[in-house]
């Protein structure tokens, strides 16, 4: 479960561009369930699903994510774990083991072929190579893009490349899923095929947070809670247990 | 294996297939990083052959040489001046010496004349350098004919021709009996152009030295150390030119490295900002910089000294060497032994690998430390 409360951010603080993004948010996301950031450009989706991800700090407020795996607490402590005020490093591990990204943009990186790109989220953690590597096929098996394993990505249309960031997402098999905009370089079909992918992901357990503006996306029956956003703020929650 | 080994290895397999990717920039960088650490080591490995070189063959040279001087100028010295130091307490022997220099307009060159000590020739015949027969395009039992300073044609026959193991003093030689010699500069009986001098203690080399000067005012003792000194600081000042050359080289290094240091490119950056938001540590990142730095600047490291130690030693320094060797026109050709001033080339490591890893880890350190959301927003 991940907990939020009365979380702000603010950019360029005390200077003349300030600029809150996240103001004053409390939400509570579900485990196991999919809850979906909907809103328009510049509703502060992508700086929220930023500070769950931990890639951000909030400027005020308390994130707390419950029972999560680290090798800094224990599991007695880890119960409610408060990521707000955390090292650069543990935050670091938090985001390297507990949650899955997939960007808007995919943030591949080029060059380097298919399977290497999966891979990649896993070569600091110091597992074995070959256990990864095998981990890492599988998911290529699971999303139908093994033939292009040694590929480079930029031969890849944008569907393999939307399945190989959704494969690199999971490699270290994260607890919840983060994703921001995965629909909004996809075709109606690619989408949908993403939103079954999602399904499948959600029937395995795992909590996936989606910001999206896409109505294929926040209308999905799939879709646990629809949060809307606008100017940073919280202007609904729908389908909430 | 253990994790941080695991980390490091995988880190390390990542830089690879990170620096196959950018083929053609990370393989001229590593071309022109070689090419500065072969011309270096090239350096080191030369005038540290050559000093060997010089060193090995001074072995033989006298304790003290006795020169006479005249307004300032060295002179012939009196063989009537050898028998009195003889004379001195602790000198062991006294060899009169005959050598000069020979300017031959035909061909160009310069030259030394020596009447040997040991083994004497025959009046009419000489033993040459391997460069004079090159020069002259003559080989044993050819004759070789000289100016005397009568104008005169001095015919003489090529008894053997010196090994080249030697060259590097040898190479310009000609002994000659002490009869052709004086014909040939035409020098009265009984005068030398100087005195070899044996003294069997060392420690009184310099006494001797003082006590020679004080019987005969006019001459000049000069001992093998000072010989040894000379040798040294004139391939010290060859060392001079290689100071420059050095200097270039190094200059080249420093503008190649500021150029890597300030040259990560956008793809780059925005690499790092998906590592860093896909769980990599900005310490993870500046380990991956650190594996491309040292791949990099060790494989130039290691392939620049070895092409070094093949050109220096195999190929006799073929690039450079008429522009550092020899003072004529013929240029001793000689394989260098082997010589390896580890000291030297730890400075060399020190010097090139470790500014380069640090070019290399600077700016991505720079770039790591953005913030991980900012991939996010790309």
């Amino acid at each position: 479960m991940i907990e939020l409360s009365s979380v702000t951010k603010t950019f360029n603080a005390d200077r003349h561009n300030q600029f809150t993004a996240v103001d004053d948010v409390s939400l509570t996301i579900e485990p196991g369930r999919l809850t979906i950031l909907k809103g328009p450009s510049g509703s502060g989706k992508t700086t929220l699903l930023a500070l769950i991800g931990c890639m951000a700090r909030p400027t005020s407020g308390r994130i707390r994510l419950h029972n999560i795996r680290t090798s800094f607490f224990t599991e007695a402590e880890n119960s409610a774990l408060d990521i707000t005020s955390l090292p650069e490093r543990f935050l670091t591990e938090i985001r390297r083991t507990t949650f899955g990204f997939i960007f808007q943009q995919f943030n591949l990186v080029k060059g380097i072929s298919a399977l290497e790109n999966i891979m990649l989220p896993a070569y600091p953690t110091g597992e074995n190579q070959a256990d990864f590597r095998r981990r890492a096929l599988e998911l290529m098996e699971l999303f139908s893009v093994s033939r292009h394993a040694a590929s480079p990505v930029e031969w890849l249309s944008g569907g393999e490349l939307q399945r190989v960031a959704i494969a690199r997402a999971l490699v270290n098999n994260p607890a919840i899923i983060i994703a921001d905009e995965p629909t909004a370089h996809l075709d109606s079909k690619l989408s949908g095929e993403f939103m079954e992918m999602v399904g499948n992901l959600k029937s395995e357990g795992k909590t996936i947070l989606i910001a999206s503006h896409d109505p294929l996306v926040y209308d999905s029956v799939l879709a646990d809670t629809v949060v809307g956003m606008r100017d940073g703020r919280i202007t609904g929650i729908t389908g909430a247990a | 294996m253990n994790i941080p080994l695991n980390r490091h290895s995988n880190i390390l397999d990542f830089s690879l297939s990170s620096l196959l990717r950018r083929k053609s920039k990370n393989l001229s960088l590593l071309v022109v990083y070689t090419l500065i650490i072969f011309v270096i080591a090239s350096l080191i490995f030369f005038v540290q052959a050559l000093k060997r070189e010089a060193a090995q063959l001074l072995k033989e040279a006298p304790d003290m040489v006795v020169q006479r001087m005249v307004a300032g100028r060295h002179d012939l010295i009196p063989a009537a001046y050898g028998e009195k130091i003889s004379a001195i307490r602790g000198v062991t022997s006294v060899s009169p010496r005959l050598w000069g220099y020979y300017y031959d307009q035909v061909f160009g060159a310069n030259y030394t004349l020596l009447v040997a000590e040991g083994k004497p020739v025959e009046p009419g015949n000489i033993m040459i350098g391997a460069g004079v027969a090159r020069n002259q395009r003559i080989q044993a039992s050819d004759m070789l004919t000289l100016k005397t300073s009568a104008n005169e044609a001095l015919l003489l026959t090529v008894q053997g021709i010196y090994p080249s193991s030697s060259e590097l003093i040898s190479s310009d030689l000609i002994i000659l009996s002490a009869e052709d010699f004086q014909a040939m500069f035409n020098l009265p009986p009984g005068q030398n152009t100087d005195l070899a001098v044996t003294v069997a203690n060392p420690r009184e080399q310099v006494t001797v030295a003082a006590k020679i000067a004080e019987l005969f005012p006019d001459t000049r003792p000069i001992l093998k150390s000072e010989i040894l000194r000379t040798y040294d600081s004139l391939f010290e000042w060859r060392g001079g030119m290689i100071v420059v050359i050095l200097a270039v080289a190094v200059l080249s290094f420093i503008i190649f490295a500021w150029d890597k240091a300030t040259g990560l490119s956008a793809e780059e950056r925005k690499e790092i900002g998906i590592l860093k938001s896909i769980g990599w540590e900005t310490s993870d990142v500046l380990l991956l910089k650190f594996w491309e730095g040292i791949v990099i600047s060790l494989s130039a490291f290691l392939t620049g000294v070895v092409l070094a130690y093949v050109h220096v030693f195999f190929f006799s320094a073929a690039l450079f060497e008429h522009a550092l060797k020899g003072w004529s026109v013929i240029y001793p050709q000689f394989r260098l032994v082997p010589v390896i001033d580890v000291y030297q080339l730890t400075v060399l490591f020190f010097l090139t690998v470790l500014p380069y890893t640090a070019a290399t880890i600077i700016p991505a350190w720079l770039a790591a430390t953005v913030p991980p959301d900012a991939a996010m927003r790309s």
